[in-house]
């Protein structure tokens, strides 16, 4: 297997006296998709919040392409090429497509936001996924639907030409069809080249869109393996603990 | 066309079945830029027009009511009474678009004014020294302000409160209880009882053409180095238009003598290109820079904008000395007007401000409004005192009338987002 992107090593989170994260690895490739599952508490948006330099890890280490990088702001995360979509979206109603998909990193010249640049590239990271319901790029955030909303916080990840899309729940808010638009748009994302993280409750997602299963247990990570080499059933034993896995290099 | 910018990261084909979206909406054809305002104002983003019309029908009935009311002298007497609400509300702007609030940001400017006017008796400081002292005094309760609320997490209501009742008592320590001090330095009694010059107010008005005109032509020119579409040069260009004649048509009014037989008074009040100013280059940093923008996002979801790497609460912090500062400001044009300061000077008018804001449209849940919409939100309460002030009501009959706009548009407000919420527009 080629080099992952991202390759976390004996990461470890606590909060107070409680342990979130007791020493998690992760590899993340580019071109895959990589689910990472689990009951609620196991741990996994704690593991996503560091990544992204919201909240650093305590311990461990964080490789990208192979070399030690240290995580403690997202615009370190940002600048490294990694980007989250969160489960409640993170966008902000108030502010139009364009305003959102650049906040935090908008294009400047000379000393003010360059909005044309700014607009067409935008338009171009729509285009690239595909999105054909939205009518105008400066209509309000506000204005669109659950599905919508989604893809303009995916869309956030392409127009900065991210190496690591982290999404967190993606479908969970969604309806049937959208769903399938969303994971749709998933696979495109990793089919370009992209290393991408997906966070699921929802196991029928997860096969019909991963290539690698990862599953955290209480803060462990107990499984790591490729879809095609299990099955639900199995994947269900290693969330609730019923199964556990020794063999974890994949 | 769009294929053709440069990547950096992996190549992503772009589907060529999948329509581009530049050119739609807004900044599309005429067609396209009504609609995409008229589905906005549908779903009750009405921004300033609710005050537009309100401001027409109260001018409509005041000039019937009292025909002193459209004289040029109460004309100029109104932008000299709106000045100091105006700057008041411009200056809440920035910190209601938080969904924050600043109840003390009129005893601020009440403290800074005593200050200023004891400092620039006779035998103290030279004026423009005191300037910087009460702009100092902003700065200072701007940023207590701005700390416990942005570093401890304090709700602002609470902590403008607070200092709304402590700098009372420091003005009456600094003033004395019925004291009242004379202003003294005549560049800061001029802003609001000196004129500019005939020919000097046409060439505001050339100048403001000229910058507005300019900043859309480095836009327009702009948009297409970057492939993405112009509006149309006519939209451009009606507004552009609408701004001349108003412009022209107040020019024209003001610069007639409104003065008596045996001393002439015309021109536009001097402190109307200052709010201009003022006006102008706040919009640009609301609109324009990273700081503007990176506060409506805050108004907007604090918490995607800290996900997205804002600093959130510097951005805060700074926005309340920003407000604190530009009340300073507002403070010199209320001095100016009155020509004196004593212990309750700035008590007042801070609700009037919130209410000029509110009622131009801006948001007290944050995230939406501009500055231009205090402006117009102030006058029209300007407009109302100075209406029923014509028409013999006394001050009661004023107050009342004021507070239930101010509780009409706050209605309007949550009955707007209520809406917006809902259909999602």
């Amino acid at each position: 297997m080629s080099q992952p992107i991202v390759e976390l090593r004996g990461v470890t989170k606590s909060f107070g006296p409680v342990e979130v994260l007791k020493g998690v690895d992760l590899t993340a490739e580019a071109g895959r998709v990589t689910a990472l599952v689990g009951d609620n508490g196991a741990g996994k948006s704690t593991l996503i919040k560091g990544l992204a330099g919201v909240q650093p890890y305590d311990g461990g280490e964080v490789l990208f392409a192979g070399e030690a990088v240290s995580l403690h702001h997202p615009r370190e995360a940002a600048r490294l090429g990694i980007e989250v979509v969160y489960q409640d979206l993170a966008l902000c109603d108030n502010l139009d497509i364009v305003q959102n998909m650049f906040l935090g990193r908008e294009e400047m010249a000379t000393g003010t936001f360059d909005e044309g640049r700014m607009e067409a590239e935008a338009a171009r990271a729509l285009q690239t996924l595909s999105v054909k319901t939205v009518k105008s790029l400066r209509q309000k955030v506000a204005s669109l639907s659950g599905g919508q909303r989604q893809t303009v916080a995916i869309a956030r990840s392409v127009v900065k030409q991210a190496k690591v899309v982290i999404l967190d729940e993606p479908t969970a808010a969604l309806g049937v069809a959208q769903t399938a638009q969303v994971l749709d748009l998933v696979r495109r994302l990793a089919d370009s080249g992209v290393a991408v993280i997906i966070i699921s409750h929802n196991l029928q997602d997860v096969f019909a869109v991963a290539d690698d299963i990862n599953v955290l247990y209480l803060g462990t990570m107990t499984a790591r393996i490729q879809a095609k080499d299990t099955s639900p059933d199995d994947v269900v034993g290693y969330i609730t603990g019923t199964k556990t896995m020794t063999e974890v290099q994949a | 066309m769009s294929t053709e910018i440069e990547s950096e990261g992996p190549a992503i084909e772009v589907d060529k079945e999948a329509p581009s979206l530049l050119g739609k909406g807004a900044h599309g054809g005429v067609r396209d830029a009504m609609a995409a305002y008229l589905r906005r104002v549908r779903g009750g983003d009405m921004g300033p027009l609710p005050a537009v019309g309100g401001l027409v029908v109260l001018v409509v009935i005041f000039a019937s009511a009292n025909p002193l009311f459209l004289t040029e002298r109460n004309i100029a007497n109104l932008f000299t009474q709106a000045a100091p609400l105006v700057t008041l509300g411009m200056a809440l702007v920035f910190v209601l678009l938080l969904g924050e609030i600043d109840l003390s940001a009129g005893v601020t400017f009440g403290v800074a004014m005593g200050v200023f006017v004891k400092l620039t008796q006779p035998g103290g400081m030279p004026w423009p020294l005191a300037v910087l002292v009460a702009l100092g005094i902003g700065f200072v309760v701007g940023a207590s302000i701005g700390f416990f609320v942005a570093r401890i997490g304090v709700p602002s209501f609470v902590v403008s409160l607070g200092l709304f009742l402590g700098l009372q008592g420091v003005m009456l320590v600094i003033i004395g209880a019925g004291g009242t001090y004379r202003l003294i330095p005549a560049p800061i009694k001029a802003i609001q009882n000196r004129n500019l010059p005939p020919w000097a107010g046409w060439l505001m008005l050339g100048l403001i053409l000229a910058v507005l005109l300019g900043v859309a032509l480095v836009d327009r020119q702009r948009r297409a180095a970057s492939g993405a579409p112009n509006p149309p040069v006519s939209i451009m260009a009606a507004k552009l238009g609408v701004i001349a004649v108003l412009g022209a048509g107040l020019v024209f009014y003001l610069n007639q003598n409104r003065g008596t037989a045996a001393r002439t008074l015309e021109g536009i009040p001097i402190v109307v290109p200052v709010v201009l100013v003022i006006l102008m280059i706040g919009t640009y940093v609301l609109d324009r820079t990273r700081f503007g923008r990176y506060i409506y996002a805050i108004g907007g979801n604090a918490e995607a904008a800290r996900r997205a790497g804002v600093n959130v609460p510097l951005i805060k912090w700074s926005a309340f000395v920003v407000c604190s500062m530009l009340a300073v400001v507002a403070g010199f044009f209320f001095i100016s007007r009155v020509g004196s300061a004593d212990a309750s000077t700035g008590r007042e008018i801070v609700l009037s401000g919130v209410a000029a804001a509110v009622v131009g449209g801006v948001s007290l849940f944050g995230g939406r409004g501009r500055l231009v919409h205090a402006v117009i939100g102030a006058t029209v309460i300007a407009v109302i005192t100075n209406g029923l002030g014509l028409l013999g009501f006394s001050a009661g009959a004023n107050l009342a009338v004021s507070g239930g706009v101010l509780v009409l548009a706050a209605t309007v407000d949550a009955l707007a987002r209520k809406r917006s919420g809902a259909i999602g527009v």
